[in-house]
Formats: structure tokens, C-alpha cells, sequence
């Protein structure tokens, strides 16, 4: 194992506060139209993992296998078992999404599996967060906010891209016929919120937790 | 909108996701030190600015972020190819001209 320095980023008795913390989400829940087209629900404070590596190496992809009990998902495409989640992010890029405090397990787990190899492991959780958004007019605010082509014949269920939005740039995923998340950046949470609340307001916006 | 085929995400996407970062297929001299002033000038500065097939380096930067190489028509904006950074490209100087000598040569 090289000589990385990995230590737990989010202690446990530390308190964490989520990128839209300051928005008081939980205070809204319930608040918003009752017949809503639009739900948005915060998937706060998961353990956000890059890892990078050799995808034409037999060792490295045995190594994901056997740490994380997944196939290295093909281009475009996401892979999940339970709450964890595994993307494609680029030929030697992947995003390993896991829940809340097992990623410092995780990581170790990892390194353990592929040590020796080229490869990097970086916890990316403080830098991003997980907005789940679902309900029938999901598509309808993703076609008003991206240039990408949104319908289920281009963007089928397990599909998952790195684009434009707004005037800014995410990740969508596609992770069930209404279900959409998307994978925003601490520093443009706040922008996103507002521009997800004005695209959905037509269509009713309620928030869930 | 003009789509670019992303040879990694093997799709067409908008070309707004992406960002030019010219001249492409620019070899580093393997010995800097023994360059001249005129020869290192050159390799940092001078590009080409050709009328017709132009290869330029492109980037995607708003989805897979890797650099690939794209075979442009500076004239019409055509965008004849892409291919992988380390690929040789299929459209050239050479293969246009061949092609329109030929297509030329069928119709006279």
C-alpha cells in the first residue's frame, strides 16, 4: 500500500452539516403543493468516493469486484447494490457512492484489495451531495434545465451523465422510471435550489426527507 | 447546436460540453536542450492556421473530461472525425484530396 494518509474525514462526534444545510430543508417538508409533481429529497452527508484505475486490467477490476461485491460499470452506465452505488465517470474514473460513515471502512477495503496497483482513492464527501428528485413531472423540469436529451429512449433506467444544467454542471443518473438524481457540487448546492425550486414551481415542489 | 461524437462516452453530445484547445499532433522535441531558439519558438508558439482539414485537440470538459482528437473542416465547420489522444486520424490532407481526384476522374 502506498504511503497515503487515510484517516476519517467526518468524525463522529463532529456535527456535519450538508451543503443545503442552510436552506432548513426539514423545516419544508410537508409545506409544498399537495399534489406535487416534483418531490426533491436531499441524499445528505453519504460517503462520496473517486476512484481511478486501469479498467483494462483483469487485477484492478477483480480487486473492485472483491472489495465492493460490484462490476465496474461500461461507459455512461451506474451499477448499485442496496444503497451503495458505483459510476462510470470517465474511461478511468469511477464515483463510489456508500451510505453515511462507511466510508472510511470502505476506502480501506479498497485500498486493501488493490494494493500495489496504480490506482487512487480520493473522499470526495465534504465536496458534493445527492439530490433525488421523483415524481411525474421530473422529466419536464430536467428537459426545461438541460441540453441533454432526457427521454427514456436516450436515458433508460441505470444510465448516468456528466453535463450541463442551468448554467452549471452535474451529474444526472436515471435510478428508477421517476427517480432522477442528480450529483451537485458544495459550491453550487445553493444555485441548484433555487433553480430547481423556480423549474419545478409549475408542477408543484414538495420536499421530503 | 452542433453534436460532437465523444469517442469515451461513445455518444453524440451538445458541443457546448466541450472546449477547443487547438493544434493537435504537436510532438515535444525529445532533447529540449539541444533545440535553437528558432526550433523551441516554434513547437511553443507557431501553430497552423490551415484553409480546409484542420486536427485540433478538443476536450469534454462537462462530461468525461478527457481530451480527444477531432478532424474539423476550418472552412465549413464540419467536424469529419474524432478519435482517441494516441489514435493516427482516417481523414487527412491527403484522403481529401485523393477522394475528390477520384470522384473527379468518375464524373469526367
Amino acid at each position: 500500500m502506498s504511503n497515503v494518509n487515510v484517516y476519517k474525514q467526518r468524525p463522529d462526534a463532529a456535527q456535519a452539516e450538508s451543503p443545503l444545510f442552510h436552506a432548513s430543508l426539514h423545516e419544508l417538508v410537508g409545506k409544498g403543493s399537495r399534489n406535487a409533481g416534483v418531490n426533491l429529497r436531499e441524499k445528505k452527508l453519504l460517503g462520496h468516493l473517486t476512484l481511478r484505475g486501469d479498467a483494462s486490467d483483469p487485477t484492478f477490476a477483480s480487486g473492485v469486484h472483491s472489495a465492493l461485491g460490484m462490476e465496474l460499470p461500461v461507459a455512461l452506465t451506474l451499477t448499485s447494490s442496496g444503497d451503495t452505488s458505483l459510476q462510470w465517470m470517465s474511461p478511468d474514473e469511477w464515483l463510489l457512492i456508500v451510505p453515511s460513515g462507511e466510508e472510511f471502512a470502505v476506502e480501506q477495503k479498497l485500498r486493501e484489495a488493490l494494493a500495489g496497483q496504480h490506482i487512487s482513492i480520493v473522499n470526495v464527501s465534504g465536496g458534493q451531495t445527492l439530490l433525488e428528485l421523483s415524481g411525474s413531472k421530473v422529466r419536464e423540469v430536467l428537459m426545461k434545465s438541460t441540453s441533454y436529451d432526457v427521454h427514456p429512449s436516450n436515458f433508460p433506467v441505470g444510465k448516468a451523465v456528466a453535463t450541463h444544467f442551468a448554467k452549471a454542471q452535474l451529474v444526472i443518473r436515471h435510478t428508477g422510471e421517476h427517480t432522477w438524481e442528480l450529483v451537485i457540487r458544495r459550491s453550487f448546492s445553493d444555485y441548484f435550489w433555487l433553480w430547481l425550486q423556480d423549474a419545478s414551481a409549475e408542477f408543484g415542489l414538495n420536499i421530503s426527507q | 447546436m452542433l453534436n460532437i461524437y465523444c469517442p469515451h462516452c461513445s455518444e453524440m453530445r451538445s458541443e457546448e460540453e466541450f472546449h477547443a484547445h487547438g493544434q493537435a499532433h504537436i510532438a515535444r522535441p525529445e532533447d529540449p536542450g539541444a533545440c535553437s531558439d528558432a526550433e523551441w519558438g516554434d513547437y511553443i508558439f507557431f501553430r497552423d492556421n490551415p484553409r480546409g482539414i484542420h486536427h485540433e485537440l478538443w476536450v469534454h470538459s462537462a462530461g468525461c473530461r478527457k481530451f480527444f482528437n477531432a478532424t474539423r473542416h476550418t472552412v465549413t465547420y464540419e467536424i469529419l472525425e474524432t478519435y482517441k489522444i494516441g489514435e493516427k486520424p482516417s481523414v487527412t490532407e491527403a484522403s481529401v484530396a485523393a477522394a475528390k481526384a477520384s470522384a473527379e476522374g468518375v464524373t469526367a
